[in-house]
């Protein structure tokens, strides 16, 4: 199987990139697969500790590219789960300690010993995000539905295509379905309609996710929760199953919400 | 009342978050860089000029934004309208 390099963006902070890059990097290696997750947010690394592998780190990327060991010496193995590593990035330096010429060249030299490369990006439209993206075949961009978060997801999604990447696949996240039913709430629907990207999954809010992160244990790795219900089916659709959606929105018994119009991209594609 | 209370009045929030969405998306992506403004304007220029005579200095060209729609809007001052071919001219 040829190796895929993806990168997981947002436009605005904190809308769980890093969760997502630590979620989805755990479902993908249970599946079977080898996987590493790189930690792209240089200078505010999180995704150790989102991973729980925070006491484990000897040597940074940026130790790999400065000479300092080479870059296998970088890889920590995750014990809880086959075929799985992680690249930590360095905290003390700056968003400039890595090229974007730098960051295809680690990519490519993963390509060979994984099936894939997630990259966990900054967020914003800065050099800090084209380097993490520079290496990347492929993207998914993260938002909430909030009204400020999906505005600033299309201009990273403007980016990354005038940076050729495809596809190009978004992920809602916080979603609160009783929110959504209320009418409080942006729904998948809105959100596919203004930004006309393909869906790869929505993510609703949930306790767990928090817990998870106390613990440094990615949901996936154990719990039964609907986020981690969610991550999981993200991950098969990203290794090319067809697992259906969930009703999130809670609004497709009147045919309005967005499964409807799923369906009917689907149908009308093929 | 505002004009946001009147336009937005008592909607459900969702509906709100939607309908602003759209509005300032229309606006973000109207954002056409300086550079990509030259060039249109230069190829308005070019095109105009096999019609009638034109005084380039002062062109007039812009987006204008409405609510929920972009318009280019050109003032261009003609000087003279060209003597159109196989007609005999006044
Ligand atoms: N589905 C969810 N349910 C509940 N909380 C969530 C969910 N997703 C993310 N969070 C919380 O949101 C916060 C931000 O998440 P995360 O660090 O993954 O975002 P990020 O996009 O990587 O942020 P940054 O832009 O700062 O790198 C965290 O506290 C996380 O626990
Ligand atoms: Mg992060």
């Amino acid at each position: 199987m040829a190796s895929r390099i993806i990168v997981v963006t947002s436009g605005k902070g904190g809308v769980g990139k890093t969760t997502t890059t630590a979620n989805l990097a755990v479902a993908l290696a249970s599946m079977g697969n080898r996987v590493v997750a790189i930690d792209g947010d240089i200078g505010l690394r999180n995704l150790d500790v989102i991973m729980g592998l925070e006491n484990r780190i000897v040597y940074t990327l940026i130790d790999a590219l400065e000479g300092i060991c080479r870059l296998n010496q970088t890889l920590i193995r995750d014990k809880r789960i086959e075929n799985l590593y992680m690249i930590p990035t360095a905290q003390s330096k700056t968003k400039d300690a890595v090229t974007s010429e730098q960051m295809k060249g680690i990519c490519e030299d993963l390509r060979n010993d994984f099936d894939y490369i997630l990259v966990d990006s900054p967020a914003g439209i800065e050099a800090g995000f084209r380097n993490a993206a520079a290496g990347a075949d492929e993207a998914l961009v993260v938002t909430t539905p909030e009204v400020s978060a999906v505005r600033d997801g299309d201009r990273i999604i403007g980016l990354l295509e005038s940076m050729d990447k495809s596809p190009i696949r978004l992920i809602v996240n916080r979603i609160r379905p009783q929110m959504v039913k209320k009418g409080d709430m942006l729904s998948v629907s809105d959100v596919l309609d203004v930004l006309a990207i393909d869906l790869i999954g929505m993510v609703p809010d949930d306790e767990s996710v928090v817990t998870s992160s106390n613990k440094g244990e990615p949901l996936t790795l154990s719990t039964d929760s609907p986020a981690s219900r969610a991550f999981k089916n993200i991950a098969s659709r990203i290794a090319g199953n067809d697992v259906p959606f969930q009703d999130l929105d809670g609004l497709d018994s009147n045919g309005k919400g967005f499964l409807g119009k799923i369906k009917r991209a689907f149908f009308g594609r093929c | 009342m505002g004009l946001f209370t009147k336009f937005f009045g008592s909607q459900k929030s969702g509906k709100i978050a939607r309908d602003r969405l759209q509005l300032v998306l229309v606006h973000d992506r109207s954002d056409i860089s300086p550079e990509m403004m030259e060039n249109l304007r230069r190829d308005i220029i070019t095109v105009i000029k096999n019609y009638v005579e034109i005084d380039e200095n002062r062109i007039e060209l812009d987006l204008e934004r409405e609510d929920s729609s972009v318009a280019l809007v050109a003032n261009i001052p003609v000087m003279t309208v060209r003597r159109q071919r196989g007609k005999a001219g006044r």
